[in-house]
């Protein structure tokens, strides 16, 4: 270009003297700071792939002279977490459920890693709160249908409830009894409103009196003669108005008449038995446990 | 093309899809051929009803003049696909945020959040690029469109595109590959109409009657040349049936991760990056009246842009099964990509130079410099991002989302926005637009929306990832998942309403756009006047 291009008036720079519709360029340098930072980039990169895995090879890649690997990273991190674990977990390992609350360092440690197993494994049926639902206890009161002690928490965890898989998981089996026509229609009718009276709620007089007799033939064996329940069988409470399936008539007749039974995995085989003692403490310790 | 060929080619079509309706091997795949045949059939119909069956050249055909029906079609339907999609948003941030609007099986989350990504991302963005990159390829080339009708044919073909993947989703048709979730005949079909996309745009580059090829046009050119590589690439899979909906990927495990995630990251650097920087380098320097800032920068960050852009994928896997060396790579791209990122901002900003007092009075002005400081802002937070410290926190949060929403809100959206604001008084002939004071209400809805957005993402990301990996003093977990979602519930609502913002932003430039096309001017005073009337006398 033998001519000089055109000056744009406003900034005194030299234009490249190409035009699109009317626009134009100027001939303005790179900034410098912009260039420079660019080199930084450039050089930072090409540092850091010195220092981490980075460079593909026919065979494999370069290694970094750090030696750093992200499975090398947590594996390290693993083993530091494990071995600052290690004292409590070995003690926990030592001791028996019944003994951990004797050491105060040991109940925390216990505590802390129930309550964050409870997080991952727990919530989900039993609720954020332990609070339970509709099939699901709550693990906050007083009632336990097998039993509120540390041991017996600690068995219904290791072994489950109805849980198949495992020999010793506790079973207990209510019959059926409209379904396998164990009881006519309207006795399951006036048992229910016998229970409903154990329970202290409204009923039916005449017909809970009727009821009764049914009770003290077909229930009162495991459920017990006031209704109190037997921690041994798994037979809940029927006098403390806590009730896992529902406690109005029609909830009671349905349950009688064909028992829906809950199953709770047994947790010994997946998360060990020093897990399944943490979980025991933070149970028991959850305001309910005997 | 002309009618009559075009109308028995669309007609057959009908006809085919009538046969893959009826031969079908699964009933999503002929529920979607029914989709298609009554879209064609419809087509067919009005088509007929224009066909002119007399000889042809009746009509004299207009060579000199620029081809702008296209574009016409393209603005409005760009502004359509628009507020589909961000509606679309609201809805999936609802349901989020309140689970119970989930309506199965149709309209639940899984189904809608694609739908939603595609519609912003390939039906608003796309619209907007394929409109502005044949209005801008045409004025700085000083040529008409090449090929003819071609360029109907892929607006019409790529508005199929979008009705399949859409219809697609919500029938729960999927590859469950992010933003290439159509399955194969949608991607067959695409492939088709971006290759006649690509001989349109390079045909009109090649008669052109200007010396040189101006910066826009490049940065179009490079959108399209690698989307056809990287949708071919990431696409590739093998039909369980000719006439069945399910394909399977020709890649497995890591590889099929990074394939993904090369197409993933491509899409947002040569689809939402390179094509809205050509459109930029038109609309910025045009609506300023000043020349661009720097010829050799744009050459510079051009190319330095395109050759780092696409090695930075696997900065998406980061500590996953994915071989740390691939992982350093990615990273340390991404990182050296943050200048030629910027390379565009600069040039963006300084082109003002000399035209900043335009600011005050010129909203549209305005639009176009708050997204190229929303580029420069995401651009910057991206390779940050990228860095495995800052990823190990951000990654799988919300943190992510407020990324790509300051992208997509506010470059993407408020770019292509101005753009419109700009194109739509030129392609119908009219003064000016209906009212700038719309425009400045849109400008102001839109920014706070994006800021709401934003930042909302950010506290509940950061809040999100630090949850994740407290421990307590015994190094156990202190929080479960479910009690970092409970956590967002606020968030959530929030994002949602920064959202409705964005939307109703949209909803007030429809109508100005509508209005202004009808020909209404509002007699309004114009921006800044009440400042200078309030200014002090001398």
């Amino acid at each position: 270009m033998a001519d000089k291009n055109e000056i744009d008036e406003v900034s005194g720079v030299e234009t490249t003297g190409h035009e699109w519709d009317g626009i134009k360029e100027l001939n303005n340098p790179l900034p410098r700071w912009w260039l420079w930072t660019f080199y930084a980039t450039i050089v930072w990169a090409l540092a850091y792939t010195v220092f981490y895995p980075a460079w593909p090879g026919i065979t494999g890649a370069t290694a970094g002279i750090l030696g750093w690997s992200s499975r090398g990273e947590l594996a390290q991190e693993m083993t530091d977490l494990k071995a600052s674990q290690a004292v409590y977990l070995e003690k926990l390992a030592a001791t028996d459920v019944t003994e951990v609350s004797a050491d105060p360092e040991l109940l925390q440690f216990a505590t802390a890693g129930g309550a964050s197993t409870f997080k991952v494994y727990c919530e989900q049926c039993h609720g954020s709160g332990a609070q339970g639902g509709p099939g699901y206890p709550n693990l906050n009161d007083d009632a336990w249908i097998w039993g509120g002690t540390i041991e017996d928490i600690y068995t219904t965890l290791m072994h489950g409830v109805r849980y198949e898989q495992d020999p010793d998981t506790r079973i207990s089996d209510m019959p059926a009894f409209g379904r396998d026509e164990l009881l006519e229609r309207p006795d399951i009718n006036d048992v229910a409103w016998y229970v409903r009276k154990l329970s202290g709620q409204e009923f039916d007089e005449e017909a809970a009196n009727r009821g009764e007799t049914v009770f003290a033939d077909n229930c009162s064996a495991c459920h017990g003669e006031q209704g109190e329940g037997m921690a041994e069988l798994g037979a809940p409470n029927l006098s403390d108005a806590i009730w896992l399936y529902g406690g109005t008539h029609a909830d009671i007749v349905a349950q009688v008449t064909s028992p829906r039974q809950g199953v709770m995995p047994a947790w010994s085989g997946r998360l060990g038995e020093t897990t399944v003692k943490q979980l025991a403490v933070y149970v028991h310790g959850l305001g309910g446990g005997q | 093309m002309n009618n009559s060929l075009g109308t028995a080619l669309v007609g057959l079509g009908a006809f085919l899809s009538l046969l893959g309706a009826a031969f079908a091997q699964d009933a999503a795949f002929s529920t979607h051929a029914w989709v298609i045949f009554i879209v064609l059939a419809i087509a067919t119909v009005v088509m007929l009803r224009n066909t002119k069956f007399s000889a042809a050249g009746n009509a004299p055909v207009d060579t000199s003049g620029y081809m702008d029906g296209v574009i016409r079609y393209g603005t409005v339907i760009t502004l359509f696909w628009g507020i589909v999609g961000f509606l679309v948003g609201v809805v999936i941030a609802s349901q989020l945020a309140w689970p119970e609007l989930n309506i199965e099986p149709w309209f639940n989350f899984g189904r809608m959040r694609p739908l939603h990504t595609s519609a912003v991302i390939f039906a608003f963005g796309g619209n907007a690029l394929l409109a502005t990159s044949f209005y801008v390829v045409q004025r700085t080339t000083r040529a008409r469109l090449f090929g003819g009708g071609l360029a109907w044919f892929v607006f019409w073909g790529y508005q199929l595109f979008i009705v399949m993947a859409a219809t697609g989703y919500l029938l729960g048709i999927t590859e469950g590959r992010e933003y290439a979730e159509p399955e194969w005949y949608v991607d067959l079909w695409l492939t088709v109409v971006w290759v006649a996309y690509l001989i349109v745009f390079m045909g009109t580059i090649f008669k052109r009657k200007e010396p040189h090829i101006y910066v826009a046009n490049w940065f179009y050119l490079a959108f399209i040349v690698t989307i056809a590589m990287l949708h071919i690439v990431n696409n590739l899979s093998m039909p369980v049936s000719l006439l069945g909906a399910k394909s399977y990927s020709a890649f497995s495990g890591v590889q099929d991760a990074l394939t993904q995630w090369w197409y993933g990251h491509n899409a947002v650097g040569f689809f939402l990056t390179a094509g809205f920087l050509g459109m930029m380098y038109y609309f910025v320097p045009k609506q300023a009246g000043r020349p661009v800032y720097s010829y050799r920068l744009s050459i510079i960050h051009f190319w330095a842009l395109i050759f780092l852009y696409i090695w930075a994928g696997p900065h998406h896997l980061h500590y996953t099964a994915l071989p740390d060396w691939a992982q350093t790579l990615g990273m340390v791209f991404s990182i050296m990509l943050w200048m030629p990122s910027w390379g565009g901002m600069i040039n963006g900003l300084m082109t003002l130079s000399g035209a900043w007092d335009k600011l005050r009075t010129d909203p549209i002005l305005r639009m176009l410099v708050i997204s190229v400081a929303f580029y420069g802002m995401s651009t910057f937070e991206g390779p940050m991002m990228s860095i495995k410290a800052v990823n190990s926190l951000s990654h799988y949060t919300d943190w992510t989302i407020g990324h790509v929403h300051s992208g997509a809100l506010g470059w993407v959206g408020m770019i292509s926005f101005g753009a419109i604001y700009y194109l739509t008084p030129k392609l119908w002939n009219r003064q000016r637009l209906y009212s700038l004071r719309l425009v400045n209400w849109h400008f102001w809805l839109a920014t706070l929306g994006i800021v709401v957005y934003a930042a909302v993402m950010w506290v509940s990301g950061i809040m999100q990832g630090l949850m994740w990996r407290e421990y307590d003093a015994q190094g156990y977990l202190v929080y479960s998942f479910a009690e970092s979602i409970a956590a967002m519930h606020p968030y959530y609502v929030l994002r949602m309403f920064g959202g409705l913002l964005y939307l109703a932003g949209a909803l007030v430039m429809a109508f100005n756009i509508y209005k202004t096309i009808r020909g209404d001017v509002r007699s309004e005073v114009p921006m800044g006047a009440e400042a200078e009337a309030l200014a002090p006398a001398e």
